[in-house]
Order: C-alpha cells, then structure tokens, then sequence
C-alpha cells in the first residue's frame, strides 16, 4: 500500500451531495464522458482543473443523497486520490473505500487548509500536513476489516485476492 | 444482552447469539436490489474485474427498471438492453416498467425480519415492514451477489418515540420532514432511526413507508420499525403465498444512543424549501409562492393512499392554469388500482398528466423535468440543486395535501386553511 499521498487541495462546503457530484441526467453515460461533467450544478469545468493526485478537502455530510456509486468513480477518474471530510454520509464512504479512492475524517482539516495549498497525507501515520503552511492535524485509523479493502485496492481486488488464496 | 430491533434482526442475519454498535458483521442479504440508475455500472465491475463470475443466489437477486423508463435515449435504451440480458443470464427476477424499486420490494417480496440492500438510498423504506434494509454503492453490490452476504457496521440507534395522532391534511411526510429539519442532514449519519410509541398503531402501513422511505436524508443507516397486525394483514392480502415472515421485536432495557419525542398532534404542514431536505420551514412561513409545476408521484408518495388523497382534492376542480401537475403512480398495480377506483379519471379531468409508474420528476433524468427560474413542488424525495432538471429550479418538497392545495392555488399555500379540513 502507497503509504504517503501528496496533491493540491480543493475545497468543498458542507453538503455535497451526490447529485452534484454526479447529476442524474449523466448517470447512463459511460465515465469516460461523464466525468468531465462531475460538480456541474456547482462548479462547472471542475474535472479539468485537476491534476492528478489532488484531494479535495470538504465539509460535513460529504457525499450525501443518492447511492449512485458514479459519485465516488468520477472523483478517482478525474485523478483525485483523497477526499478529507469532517464526516461522510455513509453509502458515499463506503462506496470510496470500495473503489480505492480514500475517504478520510478529519474534522480540523477544512481550519488549517485553504484551497492550492499542498497536503501530504501519511496513512500509517494519520497525520496530514499542510506542506504550503506546515500546519498538522490528525486522523483516525480506519477500521481492520476496512483497511484489508484498501490495502488491496478495493473490494473486487480484496475478493479476487480472498478467493486466491482459498483455491490455493 | 438486551437488542434494539435493528441488532436483532442483524444479529440472526449473522447468525448470532449477539451484537453490539460498533461490531462488524457479515450477514446474509434475504434480498439484493438493483435499479437503472446504476446496475449497469455493476455490471462492468462483475463482468471486466472479477475473474471468478459466480452467483451465488440469483433468487435472491431483483433487477429492476425504474429511473429512466422509457428509455429517453438511446444511450439509456442500450443501458437497460445490458441490464435486461444480464438478468435473463443469470436468471436474476427482473422488473422492467412495472413501477419503482422500493414499491415492487414492498408488493412481492420484503419480509418483516430480513436484510435487504439495495444499490438505491431510498432502500431503507422497507424498515416498515420490520426490516433491515440500507442502500449500497455498485461495487458493495457486485460484492453481495456474488457472495450472498456483505459487512455492516451494527448501527447505534436513534429511537424516535411517538404519541398522539396526525390531525387531518398532515402525513407522515410532514412528521419525516419536521424531524430531519430538527436532527439535520446528517444527524443520524451511521445511525439506526427507530419508530415505536403508541402513535405507530395509528399510523397506516403505507404511510408508515413513506416515514422510513426519508431517513436517509437524515443520513440514517436504516429506519426500522415492530411489524404489527397491520403489516401482517398486507402480507396476508398481497402475498400470494401468504408469508408474513418473522416477526421480531426489541428487547426491553435495550441501549439506545438517543431519545426523541414526538407528539404527532402537534405536526404542522410543512415543506422542505430548496436546496437541501434539512430546510424545512412551516408551510405557513413560505405561502404566497407560485408554483409552475407539482408532482405526485415517488417512493415517497405515489402509492395508492397518496392518489386517493390527491383525488379527493381535486374532484370536481380544475388545476392552476399556471401549474402542470404530474401524477406518476407507483407501480402498475398502484396504477391498477387507482384506475379502478376511478382516480385516473379525476386526475385527467382535473387537467393533470398522468404518467406511467416509474421515478419520474423526482429523479429528473428522464421527463417532467422544470426550466431556468421555475418552482416545483413535488412529493418526492429530494430537493437538491437541479435533482428535478435546471439547476436554477427551485424545488420544494411537502404532502400530498400540499401538493394538491398548490396544483389548485398555482401557489404554495397551507392545504388545512386551503382545503378547509
């Protein structure tokens, strides 16, 4: 597992629900195509501003509404590695977790970073930095059977693995 | 140890003696649903990532379609031809226009004491029936029908206790609606939302399912409520083979993370006012404001109970020159119904478009959508930023009392005082 992510941060507000991130209208387009439209109800043109690696930093209940899972996919597919919240609505977070794309609850994050700044985030460490400003905050580990998911690159890859090992 | 009714029911799910908030169970999934909106994503991760394409209960798995049907576009006609053959592959029950997820899963299958997921949020409707039910992303999908079971968190639950009675022209959706405006979008995030008190013995099932059909936009795990003789005496009259399941209850002394009170005499008409469902303010507080257009329709309220109220207010009026009111039924046998009882002709009479049972409006991919500037007023069950087409729509969301006063008034007004009830 790549212990250490590092890109520019975003920022979002509280809320960001999922037909934001990925509207409705687009939902049967294939990504490719759909994901240059992701957050075109509140910031259109998003998906070309950014540079792979980035993270997007938001508020509270991020991920909200519909369980379309395209949310969560348009985010990895437009480059972003991370998504630092103070909370998620929970279809959302597991739907990140599930692809490979790092949910993290930091609740200080949205105080200490301010959008184009540079974060590292150290996952064995729980720390995120702000390089751009040198401020810290912490997060929480994730969950055991959690981080099994994500250490394989998600839960397909984790049953692959599983399924694997039991044939072996 | 004492259970609340959401750790019971996961609990024999996993086939435990036990569980506690915080335990992480694999349990099994009685019912695995699916709809249009994003099955066909599913079927990219089953088909291109897994090397192993097993099912493992293809009984247990409903596909159906329901957000965009009929088809729009092509690209949404070949996305359901993917899913329709996919089904027929794996012999998977599959539902094409026949009405909405969480209807069909209410009329032919969800038992009160089984674990349901759905890759659609609103699946925590069928906590009515006693159930656990949550939504999932694809992938947690992908993942359930090919093993048969998936991990939860065990919720800590919120237990919302209710006395008293609605008075007439206020509904469960004015009682779902004051509470997520108290607790807030996410102040139930991870939580079990539990609904007991003397009050639920008052409260009819179908109503009942629109009271749990909005927890989620409290960010509620599940909603989950005792199924009581009522919700036995629909099994017995919609089930052909009569199963009502099994039926389980909380334990006394259970622990639970939260009290509220409720006292549903005190409920008001009110309205979720854009652009969030956590906006809510008395439908007194916002009259005065034209509405262009109403819909009556959803998981939310587009059930037979629902049309028959519609019905009633608009027997013998004429709708708004103003507003075009859209009535999507839920489900061809809600339809059925309404036709025979007579309700489809007072809606067309009325002036209203009545549109086949599907999610129409509310989900905004596919008809009825509103223009640049427009207000609507719909039952559904979600008010975001350009959920129901422009994002420079506003969208309120109230009754079907509300909703049926503004399509006469061709504007917000209070459906009590209005309707003279």
């Amino acid at each position: 597992m790549e212990n250490n992510l590092t890109g520019n941060a975003w920022k979002f507000g509280n809320n960001i629900d999922t037909d934001i991130i990925m509207p409705s209208q687009y939902l049967s387009w294939p990504l490719e195509e759909s994901y240059r439209l992701a957050f075109e109800p509140l910031r259109k043109g998003f998906a070309d501003l950014v540079t792979p690696g980035d993270v997007i930093v938001a508020g509270s209940n991020f991920g909200s509404g519909s369980s379309r899972e395209q949310a969560a996919q348009a985010i990895f597919r437009m480059g972003i590695r991370a998504v630092i919240a103070n909370s998620y609505a929970r279809i959302f977070y597991r739907n990140a977790l599930n692809i490979g794309l790092y949910a993290i609850e930091c609740p200080e994050a949205e105080a200490i970073i301010e959008e184009g700044n540079r974060v590292k985030i150290d996952l064995d460490r729980g720390v995120l930095l702000n390089l751009s400003t040198a401020r810290e905050a912490s997060f929480g580990p994730f969950p055991q059977n959690l981080r099994k998911i994500m250490e394989a690159g998600g839960l397909v890859e984790y049953m692959k693995k599983r399924n694997h090992q039991e044939a072996r | 140890m004492a259970m609340t009714l959401s750790e019971k029911v996961l609990a024999r799910a996993a086939g435990k003696d036990e569980v506690t908030p915080g335990e992480i169970v694999q349990t099994e999934i009685d019912w695995i649903m699916t709809n249009d909106a994003t099955t066909h994503v599913s079927i990219d991760i089953f088909e291109q990532k897994l090397l192993k394409q097993e099912i493992k209960h293809p009984e247990r798995v409903i596909w159906v379609v329901d957000h965009n049907i009929p088809a729009e576009s092509v690209e949404t006609a070949n996305v359901h031809r993917k899913q329709r053959i996919f089904a027929g592959k794996h012999g998977f029950n599959s539902h094409v226009g026949e009405g909405i997820c969480h209807q069909l899963l209410v009329e032919k299958y969800v038992l009160p004491g089984q674990v349901v997921i759905g890759a659609d949020s609103h699946t925590c409707s069928h906590g009515a029936l006693g159930a656990f039910a949550t939504g999932v992303g694809s992938t947690d999908l992908v993942g359930a029908i090919r093993e048969g079971s998936l991990w939860f968190m065990v919720p800590a639950t919120l237990k919302f206790h209710l006395t008293g009675k609605l008075r007439e022209g206020v509904t469960t959706k004015d009682l779902i609606l004051t509470i997520i405006g108290d607790i807030s979008a996410n102040g139930a995030n991870y939580r079990a939302m539990e609904f007991s008190g003397p009050a639920v013995s008052t409260l009819s099932f179908e109503s009942r399912l629109a009271l749990c059909n909005l927890v989620v936009e409290a960010g509620g795990k599940n909603a989950i409520m005792e199924a009581d003789e009522k919700v036995v005496g629909y099994l017995r009259r919609n089930r052909p083979q009569g199963a009502t399941g099994v039926v389980l209850q909380g334990d006394q002394g259970a622990a639970y993370e939260k009290f509220f009170h409720y006292d549903l005499s005190q409920i008001a008409p009110v309205v979720a006012c854009p652009h969030a469902v956590d906006n809510v303010s008395p439908i007194i507080a916002v009259e005065g404001r034209e509405i262009d257009q109403v819909f009556v329709g959803s998981c939310s309220n587009g059930r037979i109970e629902d049309l028959r109220i519609l019905g009633r207010i608009l027997k013998g009026n004429r709708v708004h020159s103003r507003v075009r009111l859209a009535v999507s039924p839920a489900s061809t046998r809600v339809f059925l119904q309404a036709l025979e009882e007579g309700l489809i002709s007072t809606f067309l009479e009325a002036g209203a478009m009545v549109l086949n049972p599907n999610c129409s409006t509310c989900w905004g991919g596919c008809q009825a959508v509103v223009g640049d500037g427009e207000r609507l007023l719909s039952t559904g069950t979600r008010n975001f930023k350009g959920r129901s087409g422009s994002a420079l729509a506003e969208v309120f969301l109230g009754s079907v009392y509300s909703a049926g006063a503004a399509a006469l008034a061709g504007k917000i007004v209070n459906p009590i005082n209005y309707l003279g009830l």
